[in-house]
């Protein structure tokens, strides 16, 4: 059993046992309240940069499988769980998830009070931490100290597809989109697929033009790590998509992206939301969707009004219940629409799934001329329209 | 969507009595909803026949009517209230009958009253398994292959089609009552029959077996704006075969993967919808195959279950509670999460623990009953426990239950090889968790394990872990640190690890030596959202982690020991006692702090104490909280007198450890448990007890036996609910309970009583200072003595007891009380005979009777108890109006109402191995699961309403079964001569039927059970008979007429049909059925009732 020490930048230390590969690793220390899906998770592009807590405390039960990953590696710059599974336990299974994050080198910490952590990240925000099975307390705190904050980090690129490609329709072809890979994930196009889309995903430097070109009837932006407002080309493209009046559909990331194409302000949460339990009320349709989260910045925008934007009036169109943060922006006068949480779900559940339907319906709209704008859906989250 | 403006009163209706899946959480559930509605400004009605409830206190609903659960009696309560809903989904099935019983019969409609929460077409869709099967598959969903079958025919060739084993499902019955697994055809044929009588619609679902599979539930809610979410995943770690409620269960699932899960989360939605439960809590139960991962949906409650009040202590969402709020029109976005107090309860909680329930069964109260678990619920109650991990929260659950074992390693076992072992856990059995593990420690594999038990490999690896750390416990030269917090951390006890490690000296050594290396768990919270928000409530749990989360507070703090695991004879009253002792103490300035280990309990609801500690109570346990507690601020002490046996037995060891017990002391309890003690006790006092003696070898207990002469009352020292009491008649019976009584040990002798045949037998509850005695209620019994006070009948004020008889109990009580050294409650059961008053035990404790004897006296007892044990007296009490400022339960206004006490028995839920039904004799040794009372102006209404209440209204025509004793037979010619002028055709045993004649009474000759074929106790297994009568008096030896009387009343209670045993039973029966066939049984609330009884007292101190 070889010993791991975590180190949080306000110099908080938790001891305790070796998880995954040994040696040290730094990131933000976030915390995630899933009971499910840590392989959905740690493939997830948009917790690259990050240490992830879970705190539900056994992990790893199911193992990892050839299904169920939500990008081509694991992102997380480091894992934290309390109770790991000694065998995977379930008919899908592989292999171990230990084993997986030595093959790629997942630093991780395990038997640590998880909870503690959390509470700590909770009260004090997420921070700079650090993972390692051989430097002391002392060097841990001096590398975390001297590592780059999660603000003003430009992390898309990293993680996003080096070249195009193209994920085809299930059954016949009614759309094409671009996508613009900020750190997507297969679920994304996965659900396009089955409605019918065929899905170009284009790097994360993408410029409209390239956008414009390969999604001939919509352009899809991505979630994806880092912060917001270092992500200017990605601003840039979004504008030019808006200009062109193309629908437009932004998840998590590609949220904040279109909030700041719209000139709307990001900050960045205190600890953010990281789970698959969140209350989001569809201000549209007034039901209320439990929702995935990950995300550490917000959209900045007045909730009791509409904003008034070089492309048109935006309001908030989705308002997190736990604490009224921003979690989806209509355009009234242009053809797009966003949010902040993830109805590809992988992990969380499928409530806000029919989101894609929406996004095909706005495009339907658009071809036929009748309508530039999203309209008003009121539908359940079984995705039937009431 | 805010409250609904157009209702003003709402009707709640309660479960009724406990029996064996359905218990003590509906009081939990109803509780909690009479709270919120009352507390939005609705008028609340309320009717529960189960006085041991703290729904039924005067004080939770605006009128509570404590009348027979029957759709008559319900429409009489609706007559008189007139509300504009009935809210029926909180009161488990018997609720649910009564709601689809009086929309059916039209009432509903005729008194314009609406059924919310859940409409009777959502009822009927989720019930109906072939209509329920139906829409599983409309919306995409599998299901298993079935069909609805009407005769056995029907199921044989359904069988066939599917394939055996096949499920047996009787229709609409509660706790799976009927339901099996039939592995051929005679099986099926049997199981069928049994299942086509049990179901009050005549079918029976034949199902493809799922056995084996992994089985899984959920908890949704749903509200008026179609928002849904998932409260609570549920794995059984016992597989498909083992009833829901029998199984060991584990919260959130483990096993799944987030798509696994989601498919699951998603189909539930989606049969909740379709199935249009528009508000409210509803459970889904769900099987995965274990290799192909197929998912079907088993069924669905569309109502608040057992399983809810698990899921809402699990994770801190209060589902009754929200469910009443959803009922009258909110939506959940517009509800607060009370634990966060910020955030809305339109979210999903999530768990940074594991909660592992585990059930407990009563097998040995039915000798015979088949143990193996199958798809009947047998368990009587279930523990709940909290922990980091799993291992934790099973090892704390394990040590919960307060079986013999107390978590692996604590019990000897018979030594056997890894194949035996093995072999053994293909049978589903209460404890095959020890089994598994010591399939582990000899050798069997994880996969030879998991193959055999049907649990998930996971679960098996986690017991392997804990075995390998107990081997690693046992076998390292010294215990160090660092292994002793591994074991800890994994929820082995202190016992655990003395047993493993003889050299500590004990549970205490293990202790001294733990607390010197400041091994010590801290508390953590539940919060419903793993810590993302902070939590206002004080919901703790204990854990072997780093960060303790108990706030410091100034306020003096009493701790409330509660009584665990529902059991026979340990039940839902003493959880009753310990939440007034809650109200009493928080009333009185103390912050009180609840610590129970019982999920189904109002005690163990987050609302209830200041402070909640989920945790076993284990001395360990117990005291860890303690010095949790001490160092948060001053404890004043810990109540352990009103939990019953389990709090009491931790007493002494508590006061040894230097907490200070508040009430009586443990010596003084060890007083009255003690017999040799008690002996002294009765002698300083002048009381007489029953001639007895104490016996440690057969040839002791039959010299003593000799000298008093038999009948004697065997049975062990120190009990609660007449475990292993017998009364015998003879040397033979005599030695064989002897060699029965694996455990007599000169520390555990065998107490020989003399058994008082033809006695009255009394029950008291009372209350004493060190000055003054506060009597609370004399319960005179209906049964005959020798029948556990627990299983009579019983009538307060009592109905034969003259004046003189009240004062020399009064004087007899005081005299105990004094003697023993009582500070609080006191329960004593006399005997009078011939005039002679006997006493048979006394408890200074609160008993099962408290709540009973609280509501038909309007006194609160546990709540003056409670005051007593922090120094207030009863003059001081009277003064604060806790008591009556003059009187108590000896003077009651002979105007006053009368109530009867009925016992519910668990007969029917048991079968032997082969099939038959258990022998249903009532002893000494208390088997009922639960109780009902009547309360009315009269003893005969009182009585038929008690009747009512416990088996259905008494019949107003049809036959009637006459067995008389002799000196019974003068007695019983009018009230048996009034029911044959009422049109009743009456059988009789010979000598009963040629006194009949004699008074001109028609009456046709049955035989005695011993006359063989056509007897009295076929005909009564028939059916043919309505109402039994049968006096049964003592003699000795077997197939007399006491045997032949145990066979009547089993017969009885096999049918559901009233049996009276007594004189004054049966006049009063037929008191009770003149009022039936007048019409006229009315209702009136306790409230009134209660009112009653205060004129007439100040009408009486007015003089």
């Amino acid at each position: 059993m070889t010993e791991a020490l975590l180190v949080l930048e306000d110099g908080r230390t938790f001891r305790g046992e070796s998880y995954g590969a040994t040696g040290t690793t730094v990131g933000e220390a976030v915390f995630s309240t899933g009971m499910t899906g840590y392989q959905e998770t740690l493939t997830d592009p948009s917790y690259a940069g990050q240490i992830i807590t879970m705190t539900a405390p056994h992990v790893g039960n199911t193992g990892v499988n050839g299904e169920d990953d939500e990008s081509r590696r694991m992102w997380v710059a480091g894992f934290v769980v309390r109770d790991p599974a000694r065998r995977p336990a379930n008919w899908r299974a592989t292999g171990s998830l230990d084993d997986e994050l030595v093959a790629q080198g997942v630093v991780g910490i395990s038997g640590i009070d998880t909870r503690a952590l959390t509470r700590h990240l909770r009260d004090r925000g997420a921070m700079r931490a650090g993972i390692s099975t051989e430097l002391d307390q002392a060097e841990l705190l001096a590398r975390v100290t001297a590592s780059d904050s999660m603000t003003g980090a430009d992390l898309a690129p990293g993680v996003s597809a080096s070249e195009p490609y193209v994920v085809p329709a299930v059954g016949e072809k009614r759309f094409t989109i671009a996508a613009l890979d900020l750190g997507i994930k297969t679920a994304t196009p996965r659900y396009l697929a089955e409605l019918g889309v065929e899905t170009h995903v284009l790097p994360a430097t993408a410029t409209a033009e390239q956008l414009l070109e390969a999604g001939i009837d919509g352009v899809f932006v991505s979630n994806g790590p880092g912060d917001p407002a270092a992500a200017d080309y990605a601003v840039a493209a979004v504008r030019g998509v808006l200009e062109a009046r193309r629908p437009l559909f932004g998840i998590c990331f590609g949220n904040q992206i279109l909030g700041r194409a719209l000139g709307l302000g990001t900050y960045k949460l205190r600890f953010g939301h990281r789970g698959l339990n969140q209350p989001v009320l569809d201000r549209v349709s007034g039901t209320v969707r439990v929702t995935s989260h990950n995300h550490g910045f917000a959209v900045d925008a007045p909730l009791d009004r509409p904003t008034d934007t070089p492309f048109g009036p935006v309001e908030v169109s989705h308002v997190g219940l736990n604490d009224q943060v921003v979690e989806g922006l209509r355009l009234l006068e242009t053809p797009a629409f966003s949010v902040q949480f993830h109805p590809e779900a992988a992990a969380g559940p499928h409530d806000a799934n029919p989101l894609f339907g929406r996004f095909v319906d706005l495009m339907e709209a658009n071809k036929e001329g009748s309508a530039v704008t999203p309209a008003p859906v009121v539908e359940s989250s079984t995705g039937e329209k009431a | 969507m805010p409250k609904r403006a157009d209702l003003q009163h709402v009707l709640v209706i309660g479960s009724g009595p406990i029996v064996i899946g359905q218990a003590s959480e509906f009081d939990y559930s109803g509780t909690q909803a009479c709270r919120v509605l009352k507390a939005e400004g609705l008028r609340v009605s309320l009717v529960n026949s189960n006085p041991a409830t703290i729904m039924t206190d005067p004080e939770v609903a605006d009128a509570t009517y404590i009348e027979p659960l029957t759709p008559e009696f319900v429409e009489r309560v609706i007559a008189k209230e007139r509300p504009d809903a009935v809210l029926a989904t909180l009161g488990g099935q018997t609720a649910l009958n009564i709601a689809i019983g009086l929309f059916e019969n039209g009432v509903l409609d005729k008194y314009g009253v609406q059924l919310i929460g859940a409409d009777v077409e959502a009822i009927n869709r989720g019930e109906d398994r072939q209509r329920f099967k139906d829409i599983v598959r409309s919306i995409g969903a599998d299901a298993p292959r079935s069909t609805v079958c009407g005769t056995v025919e029907e199921a044989l060739a359904t069988a066939e089609e599917v394939g055996y084993p096949v499920v047996i499902r009787p229709s609409f019955t509660m706790g799976g009552l009927g339901s099996g697994i039939a592995t051929d055809e005679p099986m099926l044929r049997r199981m069928a029959g049994h299942g086509l009588a049990d179901s009050p619609v005549h079918t029976v679902l034949i199902e493809e077996s799922v056995l084996g599979w992994k089985e899984y539930e959920l908890e949704l809610m749903r509200d008026r704006s179609d928002n849904v979410v998932v409260i609570c995943s549920i794995e059984n770690i016992d597989a498909m075969g083992v009833h829901t409620g029998d199984s060991v269960t584990v919260a959130p699932a483990m096993t799944l993967t987030d798509r696994e899960y989601q498919q699951m989360r998603d189909v539930g939605i989606a049969v909740l919808r379709e199935v249009g439960v528009e508000t409210g809590g509803c459970n889904i139960q769900f099987a995965v195959h274990p290799e192909t991962g197929r998912l079907v949906v088993i069924e669905m409650n569309p109502r608040v279950s057992r399983s809810s009040a698990l899921a809402s202590k699990a994770t801190g969402f209060p589902i009754a509670k929200i469910a009443a709020k959803l009922a009258i029109g909110y939506t959940l976005d517009e509800i607060t999460n009370d634990i966060t107090g910020v955030t809305p309860a339109s979210f999903e909680p999530s768990l940074d623990y594991v909660v592992v329930k585990i059930p407990r069964f009563a097998f040995e109260k039915f000798p015979g009953a088949d143990p193996r678990l199958t798809t009947t619920m047998k368990s009587v109650g279930e523990v709940m426990a909290m922990g980091r991990n799993f291992t934790e929260a099973l090892g704390k659950a394990m040590r919960s239950t307060e079986t013999t074992a107390a978590g692996f390693w604590t019990d000897a076992a018979e030594p056997a090889d890894a194949a035996a072992l093995v072999d053994k856990l293909r049978t589903p059995v209460d404890g095959r968790l020890y089994t598994a593990q010591r399939a582990l420690a000899a050798g069997a594999t994880v996969a030879e394990v998991s193959a055999a038990s049907g649990y998930d490999e996971w679960f098996v690896d986690q017991i392997a872990m804990v075995n390998e750390i107990g081997e690693q416990v046992r076998a390292a030269p010294s215990l160090t640190p660092e292994l002793l917090r591994l074991a800890k951390r994994h929820g082995l006890s202190d016992r655990q690890v003395a047993a493993l490690r003889p050299e500590l000296a004990g549970e205490d050594g293990v202790r001294v030596l733990r607390w010197r290396l400041g091994i010590r768990p801290v508390y953590k919270t539940v919060d419903t959202c793993a810590a993302e928000f902070a939590a206002r409530t004080p919901y703790h749990y204990s854990s072997y982690d780093e960060e303790n989360e108990v706030e410091p507070r100034t306020k003096a703090a009493v701790l409330i020991l509660g009584s665990g695991p529902n059991r026979i004879g340990q039940g839902v009253e003493f959880d009753y006692s310990c939440v007034h002792a809650v109200m009493a103490l928080q009333d009185a300035g103390y912050e009180a702090v609840m610590v129970n280990c019982n999920p189904e309990t109002v005690s163990t609801d987050y609302d209830t104490a200041d402070r909640l500690y989920f945790e076993p109570l284990t001395f360990e346990d117990v005291l860890e909280v303690v010095e949790a507690e001490r160092a948060a601020g001053p404890v004043a002490g810990v109540i352990c007198t009103l939990g019953g046996q389990t709090p009491l037995a931790l007493a002494q060891r508590l006061k040894d450890a230097g907490v200070p017990v508040l009430g009586t002391s443990p010596e003084a309890i060890d007083a009255a448990e003690d017999r040799g003690e008690f002996s002294r006790v009765l002698s300083d006092t002048g009381l007489l007890a029953p001639k007895h003696g104490m016996a440690t070898t057969f040839a002791q207990a039959q010299d003593i036996a000799a000298t008093i002469g038999y009948p004697v009352l065997v049975r062990p020292s120190y009990v609660l609910g007449g475990r292993g009491m017998e009364i015998v008649y003879d040397d033979a019976t005599l030695e064989s309970y002897i060699r029965k009584a694996t455990d007599v040990s000169t520390d555990h002798p065998v107490l020989v009583d003399r058994f008082l045949e033809d006695a009255i037998e009394i029950d008291v509850d009372a209350l004493y200072d060190g000055t003054d005695l506060y009597l609370g209620g004399v319960m005179e019994h209906i049964e005959e003595a020798g029948i556990h006070s627990g299983d009579s009948a019983c009538a307060l004020p009592p109905i034969t007891l003259g004046g003189a008889d009240l004062r020399g109990i009064r004087a007899a009580t005081e005299a105990l009380a004094a003697r023993i050294g009582v500070r609080g409650l006191m329960n004593v059961q006399y005997a009078l005979k011939d005039d002679v008053l006997y006493v048979l035990e006394a408890n200074p404790r609160a008993s099962r009777t408290v709540p009973f004897v609280s509501k038909a006296t309007a006194v609160q007892l546990a709540k003056a108890a409670a005051r007593i044990a922090v120094g207030e007296t009863i003059a001081s009490l009277r003064t604060a109006g806790v008591l009556p400022a003059t009187g108590d339960g000896t003077d009651l206004p002979v105007d006053g109402p009368i109530s009867v006490k009925e016992a519910v028995l668990p007969f029917h839920r048991f079968r032997t191995v082969e099939g038959q039904g258990v022998d249903t004799i009532l002893g000494p040794e208390m088997k009922s699961t639960g109780e009902v009372m009547g309360i009315d102006a009269e003893f005969g209404t009182a009585f038929a309403k008690s009747q009512a209440a416990a088996y259905g209204d008494l019949p107003t025509s049809g036959t009637v079964f006459v067995s008389l004793a002799n000196r019974d037979k003068r007695a019983a010619i009018f009230p048996v001569k009034r029911l044959a002028d009422l049109g009743f055709r009456v059988l009789a045993t010979e000598g009963t039927a040629q006194v009949l004649r004699r008074n001109g009474v028609a009456c046709e000759v049955v035989g005695k059970f011993s006359d063989g074929p056509g007897n009295c106790v076929e005909r009564i297994q028939s059916g043919e008979v309505d109402l039994v009568v049968n006096t049964p008096f003592g003699t000795p030896g077997n197939g007399g007429p006491r045997l032949d009387g145990y066979e009547i009343r089993a017969a009885a209670v096999g049918m559901g049909i009233p049996c009276i045993t007594t004189v004054q039973g049966m006049a009063a029966t037929v008191q009770g059925v003149e009022a039936l066939r007048r019409g006229d049984l009315g209702v009136r609330s306790l409230q009134e009732l209660h009112q009653v009884l205060a004129d007439a007292q100040a009408a009486k101190a007015r003089g």
